[in-house]
């Protein structure tokens, strides 16, 4: 058994998350992996780019989208349903498919992407915002909430270098 | 008689897996958890959380639509 802070940091396994997607669908391997992780005695790092910066804003408001999705099948009433692109197009319809899957979301048991981006908190994942792309598409910190750290492609390869697993979604 | 009980029933993956990490948390070396859950996948992500932890996974069963696991916090 490990006597020291230290040497049980030193001896943990390691694993890093690049999460570059924005949607609610997508949301879901990088959290789901990162806090069981976590709850295996893992120390996590979550690097947030791109649109995966969207994951961060303390007010989340995640969609998904049929369009361009040929594999998105939703269950309804026993059979399921797949949405022609030209249908995916109409307005409304993301909003609406975001919330049927909320809805199924709720009445299946699975965690909402809070509850999990809470549970990461509260497990110590290290969550790092990407500066360039914050600069890029003009977000704030502020906007964001309080738990992250701001780094860049240097930040991640430190903690990549020292990972088991290190993982790009 | 555990120590402790964890409902997880009607909860998805990794839920029960989190919360039963929190509860174990809050635990001291050597007393025990147990955890009933609805999720079928739990059956096979409890083995492997115990085997990677350390914790020991002293019995697991079905009972209808319900599984139990039996948890030994080992710090």
């Amino acid at each position: 058994m490990p006597e020291t802070v230290e040497e049980t940091i030193g001896n943990a396994k390691k694993m890093t998350i690049i999460c570059t997607k924005g949607s609610l669908d997508w949301a879901y391997p990088p959290f789901i992996l990162g806090t069981t992780a976590a709850a295996m005695d893992v120390e996590v790092t979550m690097f947030f780019t791109f649109y995966g910066l969207e994951l961060l804003k303390e007010k989340l408001n995640l969609q998904v989208t049929p369009l361009g999705n040929p594999a998105m099948s939703m269950p309804m009433g026993g059979m399921h349903m797949s949405m022609p692109n030209i249908v995916g197009m109409v307005p409304g319809v993301t909003a609406g498919a975001s919330i049927m899957m909320k809805n199924l979301i709720k009445k299946k048991g699975v965690a909402s992407i809070e509850e999990l981006r809470e549970a990461a908190v509260l497990s110590d994942v290290r969550m790092i915002a990407c500066q360039m792309t914050l600069d890029l598409f003009e977000l704030d910190k502020k906007d964001m909430i309080d738990e992250i750290e701001i780094g860049g492609a240097a930040t991640w390869m430190e903690s990549a270098l020292q990972s088991d697993i290190n993982l790009y979604m | 008689m555990a120590d402790e009980t964890l409902d997880a029933k009607g909860l998805n993956c990794p839920l029960p897996i989190l919360k039963a990490k929190k509860s174990l948390k809050g635990m001291s070396d050597g007393q025990t958890l147990e955890v009933l859950s609805t999720d079928p996948g739990s059956i096979a992500d409890f083995q492997a959380f115990c085997r990677t932890t350390g914790n020991e996974l002293l019995e697991h069963s079905v009972d209808g639509d319900i599984y139990k696991f039996l948890i030994k916090r080992v710090v």
